[in-house]
Order: C-alpha cells, then sequence, then structure tokens
C-alpha cells in the first residue's frame, strides 16, 4: 500500500522526529521497501521559507516548548528555559546544523578501557567498533557529500578560516584545513554548491548543505513508502501485555489527538525529547518509563565540553562572509592525558552575526567592556570547541515534578554540571584558542561560555549488558523488542567529533538491521 | 579587501548626524508627552509613561551598551515600544515608573540631579551598578540585547551587512578577500 497511511495500518513503522537519525531512517527504509511514517513535532518549512534573520530564523524552527534547567552550568543561569539549541520542524537540527562531519576516532569506541574508571563518570565502552562502522559511514559520507572524504574536494576557506589557519601555522599545529562538511563544493546529489551565503544556522538557502528536509525525505516520499506528518507531536507510546510497543498516541495541530498503529517504533526526537517520550509512557508493566529496566534512561546526558573564543583584530575580518563553520584544528583531539584531563576536543572557526554575538559573546554582560568588543565586530574573528565529556549518570533529562505543557505531560527538565575533566578540558582549550588569535596578532580575546546546548547526547545509551544502558548495538531497546532509538540519545560517550554523521551512520546501519529482522520473521 | 563603511550615511530622516549628538550622553529635552533630541533628529513620544521616566530609560540604555558611534535615535527606537506595551501591562507600567523613580531618587541623593541630567558617565554607570540586580535593570539589559542590536542600522554601524543571499551570497563578494596576514 502506497503512502498516505492509515492510522490502523499496524504493518508500518513509526519514526517520531524527522532530524538527522528520523530523516535518514525513514528514507533509508522507504528505500528498501518498508513502509513508514514519520511523526514530526514540528511544521515543514521548505527552503524557500528560510530568511537571512537570526531572531526571525530562531523563532521559525527553535525548539521553545517549556522546558527548565538545573545543575551547575551557566546555561542554567543564562538561559535558564532554554537547555538546548535545536529545531522542531521537519528536518530537525539538520536544518540549523553547520555541517561538520567528522569520524569517531578509534578509541572514542572504547573510552572505559582507553581512559581506565575516571571519579564520578559512568563510562563504558560502546558495543561495537570503528571498523564495525566504517562501510556504514563510507555510505554516510557519499550520500551527504562530505568534503575532504570520497574524492570530494574541500571547499574553499574565508576570512575566519584565514587568522585561524595562520595562527594554527604559527602555533606549531600541523593538522587543520577547511574541514570535512556536508556542504556541497561542486554541484551534486540534485542540489547546488555553496554561495557562501553565511546564515549555516538560518537554514542554507542554496540547498548546498545537507539536510534530511530535502536531500533524504523527499526520496523517501517518492518511493511511495513514506509518509511524513508534520505538527504531529508525539504524547505516549503503547505497548500490549507482552510488552510489545503497538502504535502511538499524537497530537495534531489543533490539538486533536490520535493514535497510529506500528509494527515497529523508532524515537529520534533528540536526548531530551526522546527520554522524555520514554518515561511518559511509563505503565503498569513499566513503572519507570518504557524501556527503563535498566533506569539509565534520562541518564548520562551529555552536551559536549563547549566555549568559543572570539578574537578582536586591528584589521578587518568579516567573519560572517561564508560558511558559519569553515575550518578546523584537529591537533587536540587527541587522547593525552598528560594535558591534564582524557579525551580530545576540536577548533572549529565559527561566526555569529550582531543579533547573535549580542546575546552570546557574554551573556548577562554590559558597558564598555563589552561594547568595545561590539564596536569592533568587524574585526573579530571566532571559533568554536568542542571536545569529548564525561557522562555523568546525575546529568539528566527528567521529568518535572509541577510543570506540565499544554498536552498536560511533565515537561521535561536537565540537570547539568560539569565533571572536573570537562573543565580542565575547557581551560586548555580557552587558552590554545586563544594562542591561536594571539599568534595571528590579536589585540584581544575572549572566552564566551557555552551557548544552550546544540549537541545533546547519551540519555538512552547503548550497552552490551541490558543492566548498563538502554539499547543495544543496532539501536534496539534491551528490554522491548520492537522498540528503537535512532538519534544522538544511543550514544555511549561522545567523542569529541560533531555527532551528525555518526547519527546518521547508526541509521543507515539500523534501517538494514530493521530489514534483515523483518525478513528473519523477528520483527 | 571589501571593508564595510560603518560611518552614519544620509539616514532616512534626511539628516547628517553631528559629533555632537553622539558622545555627550542623551541630548534630549522633554516636553510634554515628547522627548526630543537635541539636534532635532529625533522624537520619542510616550502617552502612558511619564516624560521622565522614559527620559531616564533612555539614559540607562545609553550607558548599559555605549556606542559613541550611535546617536541617541537607535537607543530612542528601542525604549519606544515600551510606552504602548505599558500601556497594556500594568505590571510592567509600575515596574518602570517606580523603578526609574527610584534610581533618580538616588541620583538626587548622591548628586543632586536626575540620573539622566548627571553629567559624569562614571556617576551614572555607578548607579547601575548599584541596581544591576533589579528586576527594572535585568529586564532593559535582556530587552537592549535584541531592541538595539537587532535593528538593521545599527549592524550597519557596527560593521555587519546582514542578508547575503539575495546578493547571491559571499562567494564573489568577499568571503576570502583577507590580505593582511
Amino acid at each position: 500500500m502506497a503512502a498516505p497511511f492509515d492510522l490502523n495500518d499496524d504493518g508500518v513503522v513509526v519514526i517520531v522526529g524527522s532530524g538527522a537519525g528520523g530523516g535518514t531512517l525513514g528514507n533509508e527504509l522507504a528505500q528498501q521497501g518498508i513502509d513508514t511514517v514519520i511523526l514530526e513535532a514540528g511544521g515543514r518549512h521548505e527552503i524557500h521559507d528560510f530568511v537571512n534573520d537570526e531572531w526571525g530564523m530562531f523563532g521559525q524552527i527553535s525548539w521553545l516548548d517549556m522546558r527548565t534547567t538545573s545543575g551547575s552550568w551557566r546555561v542554567a543561569r543564562d538561559f535558564p528555559n532554554l537547555p538546548a539549541w535545536i529545531v522542531k520542524a521537519v528536518g530537525g537540527s539538520t536544518v540549523h546544523w553547520a555541517g561538520a562531519s567528522l569520524r569517531f576516532q578509534p578509541h572514542e569506541f572504547r573510552v572505559l578501557t582507553e581512559y581506565g574508571a575516571v571519579h564520578g563518570a559512568n563510562l563504558l565502552d560502546w558495543p561495537l567498533t570503528l571498523e564495525e562502522l566504517e562501510p556504514y559511514y563510507d555510505r554516510a559520507e557519499d550520500k551527504m557529500g562530505v568534503t575532504g572524504t570520497h574524492g570530494i574536494p574541500r571547499l574553499p576557506g574565508n576570512n575566519n578560516y584565514k587568522v585561524m589557519a595562520a595562527g594554527a601555522d604559527r602555533l606549531g599545529y600541523t593538522r587543520y584545513h577547511t574541514g570535512n562538511m556536508a556542504i556541497n563544493s561542486e554541484n551534486r546529489d540534485g542540489r547546488s554548491s555553496c554561495l557562501q551565503i553565511g546564515f549555516c544556522f538560518q537554514g542554507c538557502q542554496s540547498g548546498a548543505k545537507w539536510s534530511t528536509l530535502y536531500a533524504e525525505i523527499p526520496k523517501g516520499e517518492d518511493t511511495g513508502h513514506l509518509e511524513v506528518r508534520p505538527q504531529s507531536q508525539v504524547l505516549q507510546i503503547e505497548h500490549d501485555d507482552a510488552g510489545k510497543v503497538t502504535g502511538v498516541v499524537y497530537a495534531d495541530a489543533e490539538g486533536n489527538q490520535h493514535r497510529q498503529k506500528a509494527r515497529a517504533i523508532c524515537v529520534a526526537g533528540n536526548s531530551i525529547e526522546t527520554p522524555r517520550l520514554l518515561l511518559n509512557s511509563a505503565s503498569a508493566k513499566f513503572p519507570d518509563g518504557l524501556a527503563n529496566g535498566s533506569g539509565q534512561v534520562g541518564r548520562n546526558y551529555m552536551r559536549h565540553m563547549t566555549g568559543s573564543v572570539y578574537a578582536v583584530f586591528d584589521q578587518p575580518v568579516n567573519m560572517y562572509r561564508g560558511t558559519t563553520m569553515a575550518g578546523i584544528i584537529q591537533d587536540e583531539s587527541i587522547n593525552d592525558p598528560a594535558r591534564g584531563f582524557v579525551g580530545g576536543y576540536e577548533m572549529e572557526t565559527l561566526s555569529l552575526g550582531v543579533p547573535f554575538m549580542a546575546a552570546f559573546l557574554d551573556p548577562g554582560a554590559w558597558g564598555r567592556d563589552f561594547t568595545w568588543a561590539m564596536d569592533r565586530y568587524d574585526h573579530m574573528a571566532g571559533m568554536w570547541l568542542v571536545g569529548e565529556d564525561m557522562p555523568q549518570e546525575s546529568n539528566a533529562v527528567a521529568l518535572h515534578p509541577e510543570i506540565k505543557d499544554q498536552y498536560g505531560l511533565p515537561v521535561p527538565d536537565v540537570r547539568f554540571d560539569d565533571h572536573q575533566n570537562d573543565i580542565k578540558m575547557r581551560q586548555h582549550a580557552f587558552r590554545q584558542g586563544a594562542a591561536v588569535y594571539e599568534a595571528a596578532g590579536a589585540l584581544k580575546t575572549y572566552r564566551t561560555p557555552p551557548y544552550p546546548s546544540t549537541h545533546n547526547l547519551g540519555t538512552c545509551r547503548m550497552s552490551e549488558r541490558p543492566e548498563d544502558g538502554v539499547v543495544n548495538k543496532w539501536g534496539r531497546a534491551h528490554d522491548v523488542p520492537n522498540l528503537f532509538v535512532s538519534d544522538g540519545s544511543q550514544f555511549t560517550t561522545g567523542g569529541a567529533e560533531n555527532p551528525t554523521l555518526t547519527i546518521v551512520t547508526l541509521a543507515i546501519r539500523q534501517a538494514e538491521h530493521i530489514r534483515r529482522e523483518m525478513a528473519a520473521g523477528n520483527l | 579587501m571589501r571593508v564595510i563603511d560603518k560611518r552614519l550615511q544620509v539616514g532616512r530622516r534626511g539628516f547628517l548626524a553631528t559629533g555632537a549628538a553622539t558622545a555627550a550622553g542623551v541630548g534630549a529635552v522633554a516636553s510634554g508627552g515628547v522627548i526630543i533630541g537635541a539636534d532635532g533628529a529625533w522624537a520619542l513620544n510616550v502617552s502612558t509613561l511619564s516624560p521622565d521616566a522614559a527620559s531616564t530609560m533612555l539614559q540607562m540604555a545609553r550607558d548599559i551598551f555605549p556606542h559613541d558611534a550611535l546617536d541617541d535615535s537607535y537607543y530612542a527606537r528601542a525604549i519606544e515600544p515600551y510606552d504602548q506595551q505599558a500601556g497594556e501591562d500594568a505590571d510592567l507600567h509600575s515596574l518602570i515608573e517606580e523603578g526609574t523613580a527610584a534610581l533618580n531618587g538616588k541620583a538626587q541623593e548622591r548628586h543632586g540631579a536626575s540620573y539622566a541630567e548627571i553629567e559624569s558617565e562614571d556617576d551614572r554607570v555607578g548607579l547601575l551598578h548599584e541596581i544591576e540586580n533589579s528586576a527594572l535593570f535585568k529586564k532593559l539589559r535582556g530587552d537592549l540585547v535584541v531592541s538595539l542590536y537587532n535593528q538593521p542600522e545599527v549592524w550597519q554601524r557596527l560593521g555587519y551587512e546582514g542578508p547575503s543571499a539575495s546578493q547571491g551570497g559571499y562567494i564573489d563578494r568577499g568571503f576570502d578577500d583577507l590580505n593582511w596576514l
């Protein structure tokens, strides 16, 4: 039967969310002839809806539903109701992502073995290896057109990159280049090459940047096996007496509730909504939440060690021209405990327009020190620091005890404390980032604290043993045989790399697993 | 390399900025419900807020995010929406009226002048530091992040070009034209 599918069609696979995980999985399943319904909480905004307007697009696509924060992280003070900067729209956060597509390093799949036990950290090796993932990384890079892989030329470096590269060179770094980006450097896959518009976070108006919105979902829809229902927020997953999931209850744009039956359910709502949905699906049979026999649903929330360094030069830079993430230094991404911390970090150029710079350069700041920098906006260069953070059981997405959303369901509270390892890594990264710009001649450098989280990971982590995590090496729930997690929630640990490529890789592999298991009669 | 001319162009109101309008604090006179820039180039009309409250807010805005290159009209534009909002929100109305009255009370006590009439920026900023945890200060500072810095005219003065897609991006307009390294 071709899409659209009936609410009572219990032969469909239901995917919750349409971002890097859900959108990719939906297309991959459809390509294999598997009938699939994606339920997406947000609306469908196509490329022609995008505008080069930071606050305008923030209002249009961001996930702004009520959330609370707790713990000692600075985001809880500066942005108490915005723990994460992610997207609520078809395409999910692949609409606003910067495009960096880096593979995990081999040791990052076995951190407990490599780093040993770290006090206060809930470290665990992934139940899979880089070798197992490599063929799928290949497919993901090819699908996404990642520059610097598969013979695809790298992008040219913009002014912001030139400054960072000059500093890197003078500092003795050697592993710097314009990145592995899922942004077309030449026409590819029916999409144009990059026009250096900037505004990558506002949705790519040329379509050069890979997004499930236009690079995956329409291909799936063309097969007749994929239906995407926007403005369909899933409220609860239902199950039968045997403990298998049977369907979901969701609310449409008008708030009317529907029940979509399902053969299997894949949850890909990003690492806050995914555990929230499992916790809100608690039942008599699963009193602590669905698939939560381990008690790990919502726990081990990771957000990457992050921070930014901006620098002011006596000459103009105009960093906002061209791609937001225009280059990378990788020398610090290794694990070298001699630096005083385990794991590593990447240094990636980043630029914000004046509206966002005013909000994020130093949240809460005022006075002449602040305006001195803003007056020199056109002389600024910037980089983002992103590294592996430690999973901690107490860093958790939990249901708020009192505050409810418009459907009467508890809103999520996101609790986070930096681990000592995160703090030491950030200090090192701030120092090195400032040193890069000083080597390039900076007049002044600024250490900008973390933005609301863009990389949300680990809240339904993969584990070999059911007692250690929520899903197995295929993203399949240990406790519920036809329930999958298909987003960054699966990550056992975070690595130093931007997570989207790995999320896409896991989704491609999961789609194959689902087909095999269906063919074998196990699903 | 292609650089941005951050100087004020002939503005929408057809005036040329003079140095006098920039560095000396809010050069404004209040008359009835209208606060008029000293150079006559802009006016802030208030109907629900008192002129004292509005002119105090204006000077506070200038002192919170002081940009010598921006004349008062940009700050007036950021403050203007409070007048209508205060008409619809009694809590906001009293927050602004009472908060500015308290600040002016402190100003009279310390410096014998209302806040906006204190000549020394350091003296004014000293008073702001005393109230920086107050509800009014937090609201004004937080709102200004958007109401001041999201003005396209401000972008140009700070050297930011804004939307580029309609001009074909920067691929032929200087994305890699840096040549001083």
